[in-house]
């Protein structure tokens, strides 16, 4: 029993770290352009350094 | 930068690759009016934080210049924002489900597996932790749906849903609390997870479809250039024209308010009005149309109504009417659900009556009623349907077509006529040059230069077409419009220009003319031609059963060569009032009427059919009001989406014996109290695993 103890809270922490971590995306709008996002990747790299500034 | 910012939305639907969002979010801010610019792939728009002095064909023209046509998207949209903000909500409920259902059956694992004593009460005692707030949340749309429904005093799936999960959790919590030996808040929270996933899949394809109409629409004559009382011009947006304005309206632009010509003489395309293929000619006092285009000449013209009272408000109006009796239309899942919730209530309360009787007592007959419920609950029907419609919807999405949402597969399965428009449906709609193989091939590449130079509709047609050629566009310097006579520009030291001929040409006639050095070397002709499948599709449409007619507001010498070619008969010269008739005629001959139309005189047609398709090319009102849209130039993709709808139905009614079979197995079995929570999971999650297979079958269902 003392391992379900610590184990039980454990899992659903995680899972319920898991659903936060998925609203927060969802707010952050990082589902709204799909597609998008996969393409992001192959643009060059001076959108980074227009971020840094 | 100091200056207040507005938001703007812009619609690019040429926008394909890393490339293009590259180039846009680059070329844009390069402007000094434009702060930030970012590009939504998915739905083909780009967002644009600009100077509030920055006006709109200034900013259209910094789309251009990077290569791209961008349309406006006005805030009239507040629908599409809210059904944006429903899937959203529905999202995070299947989130919380998914979450509710994986935790709980991490720990019913733990009792099927033989966890008995406190150990049992205790996983049991999480479980109702976990299932009731995510319950509460997950279950929110459902309830809501349910108790609209009674509250009108009908029944819809979602009541037999509401009262299964509700009955089953409290039935559960009183297990739970008495130390028994089942819970199935399990049971529940997988119910609602996977009822969700279907309503949300439903609510995406919904949400897709509408983000590609708006990027389609073109907000026709989305303002106009008003000259004030010194001649000075001004951009204003269509919505604050008021009578009395004058507006220069140039050649290439579409007019944004009716009125009359008070200055100038043009030729104007009336053809996504009324269907007339052949150009309108107008001169001072004449009065004009809003959505028509302008061919030949700027024109000034005096707005005598704008806005709602607008000659195609009355179209408008005409639409709202016939559209109602396609919001009368039974879905499916919800004719299912009419015969489906009264039988699941009857057995569940039979099998508690029958338990009752047999002198059990009524915990025992509870949890047997409840274990019918969870049984019987419309799992695998809550996705059967929708999970076939959205493979159907994203393979014909693949293939230009658009479905504006489900109850449009289901009533374009169903059609046995249809009735087509002519201009710009059969036909391409837009002017084509005719016989360019007789220019001599070295005059090509200087035709191509010229005619990329200008906007202007007949310039446009040439260059795409050329294009199409693999010509080359000649070095030319100098390159100027005047507008109404055409392009001129230098090359190897002479004159050469495009534009009007100067020779005697019929009026009907488009034609524009290549001179060098002042001496006219080739003309070319231009006319609306057939689709390049229009015989195909044609075909096709009989092959499925479906009787074809024309339907034209064309004059009957233009609609007769059209209709002798693909062995149609037409009807000529028909207002749109008469086109409605004519789609209430077949209904009331007892026909199921397919209307395919691109023109605003189309739009009360396409309202009212029982289905209606309208090509990417068509007016704005026209593809409002139709449930689907066809991309490009070809017309085949319409008989693809009727093939596709009919195969979806097959689909969804196998979907629905497979439920209704796999029920007429378990339901006995629950009726003898055989169905502990273990087995619910696994008839639950099973059923739903075939359902959602048997729809994948669709993506091959064209190939």
């Amino acid at each position: 029993m003392n391992g379900l103890l610590i184990l039980i809270p454990l899992a659903l922490g995680i899972g319920l770290l898991g659903l936060a971590a998925f609203f927060w995306s969802l707010r952050q709008g990082q589902f709204d352009d799909l597609d998008g996002a996969a393409l992001r990747i192959f643009i060059e790299e001076e959108g980074d350094e227009d971020r840094a500034r | 930068m100091s200056a207040a910012l507005i938001e703007r939305d812009f619609a690019v639907p040429d926008i394909h690759c890393a490339g293009c969002i590259a180039k846009l979010e680059k070329g844009l801010v390069a402007d000094s009016r434009i702060a930030a610019a970012r590009v939504n792939f998915t739905a083909k728009r780009v967002h644009l934080s600009c100077l509030a002095d920055a006006e709109l064909p200034e900013l259209i023209g910094a789309f251009s210049r990077l290569g791209f046509e961008a349309h406006p998207i006005g805030d009239g949209a507040p629908d599409a924002a809210a059904q944006a903000a429903d899937s959203r909500e529905l999202l995070r409920a299947v989130a919380v489900s998914g979450f509710a259902m994986m935790n709980i059956m991490l720990l019913s694992v733990s009792v099927w597996s033989g966890a008995a004593g406190a150990t049992r009460d205790l996983f049991h005692w999480l479980s109702a932790i976990i299932a009731l707030p995510a319950i509460a949340y997950a279950g929110r749309p459902f309830f809501r749906s349910a108790a609209r429904a009674l509250r009108h005093g009908r029944t819809n799936m979602d009541v037999p849903i509401s009262v299964g999960v509700l009955l089953v959790t409290a039935i559960s919590l009183y297990e739970t609390a008495t130390s028994g030996p089942h819970a199935y808040f399990d049971g529940a929270a997988m119910l609602l997870f996977f009822l969700l996933c279907g309503r949300w899949l439903d609510s995406v394809m919904r949400d897709r479809a509408r983000g590609g109409v708006t990027a389609l629409l073109r907000n026709m004559g989305a303002g106009a250039m008003v000259l004030d009382a010194r001649g000075a011009g001004r951009w204003v947006d269509a919505a604050a024209l008021a009578p009395g304005m004058v507006m220069l309206v140039a050649a290439g632009e579409r007019l944004a308010a009716d009125g009359a010509v008070t200055s100038g003489a043009t030729r104007l395309d009336l053809s996504l009005l009324t269907g007339e293929s052949a150009p309108q000619r107008v001169g001072v006092d004449d009065r004009v149309h809003a959505g028509t285009l302008n061919l030949d000449a700027p024109v000034l013209v005096k707005v005598t109504a704008a806005g709602a009272d607008t000659a195609i408000a009355d179209i408008a109006r005409l639409m709202g009417e016939a559209a109602q009796g396609k919001s009368r239309y039974v879905r499916i899942a919800d004719r299912a659900a009419g015969y489906y919730a009264p039988a699941v209530h009857a057995l569940a309360l039979l099998a508690f009556a029958g338990w009752m009787a047999a002198g059990y007592g009524w915990h025992h007959s509870l949890l047997i009623a409840a274990a019918v419920l969870i049984i019987t609950c419309p799992c695998a029907l809550g996705l059967a349907v929708p999970a076939a419609q959205i493979v159907a919807a994203g393979e014909l999405m693949r293939r230009g077509v658009l479905i504006k949402d489900g109850s449009a597969l289901e009533r374009l399965s169903e059609v046995d006529c249809a009735l087509i428009d002519k201009t710009g449906t059969l036909t391409l709609g837009r002017p084509v040059p005719i016989g360019l193989d007789a220019v001599a091939p070295q005059h090509k590449p200087l035709l191509l230069a010229l005619a990329q130079a200008s906007r202007h509709p007949l310039s446009e047609a040439l260059a795409r077409a050329l294009a199409a050629e693999d010509v080359p566009p000649a070095p030319v310097a100098q390159l100027r419009e005047t507008p109404g006579f055409g392009v001129e520009a230098e090359w190897r030291g002479r004159g050469i220009g495009l534009g009007r001929p100067r020779g005697a040409i019929t009026d009907d006639a488009l034609a524009t003319e290549l001179t060098i050095g002042g001496a006219a070397v080739a003309t070319i002709r231009f006319a609306d031609r057939l689709r390049p499948d229009a015989r195909a599709a044609v075909d096709g449409l009989r092959d499925a059963g479906i009787a074809p007619g024309i339907v034209s507001g064309d004059r009957a010498e233009a609609v007769a060569p059209v209709a002798r070619t693909l062995g149609l008969t037409a009807l000529t010269g028909v207002s749109p009032q008469g086109k409605l008739a004519a789609v209430a005629r077949q209904r009331a001959a007892g026909h199921r009427v397919l209307m395919i139309g691109d023109g605003l005189n189309d739009g009360p047609a396409l309202a009212a059919g029982h289905a209606s398709i309208a090509p990417g090319s068509a007016s704005d009102a026209g593809k409002n009001a139709a449930d689907c849209i066809i991309l490009g130039d070809r017309l085949m993709p319409a008989v693809d989406a009727i093939r596709m709808a009919r195969r979806t139905q097959a689909i969804v009614r196998q979907n629905f014996a497979l439920a209704i079979g796999y029920n007429i197995v378990a339901v006995p079995l629950a009726f003898l109290g055989h169905v502990t929570p273990l087995v619910a999971a696994i008839a639950m999650s099973g059923s739903s695993l075939i359902v959602v297979g048997n729809a994948m079958r669709l993506k091959r269902a064209l190939r």
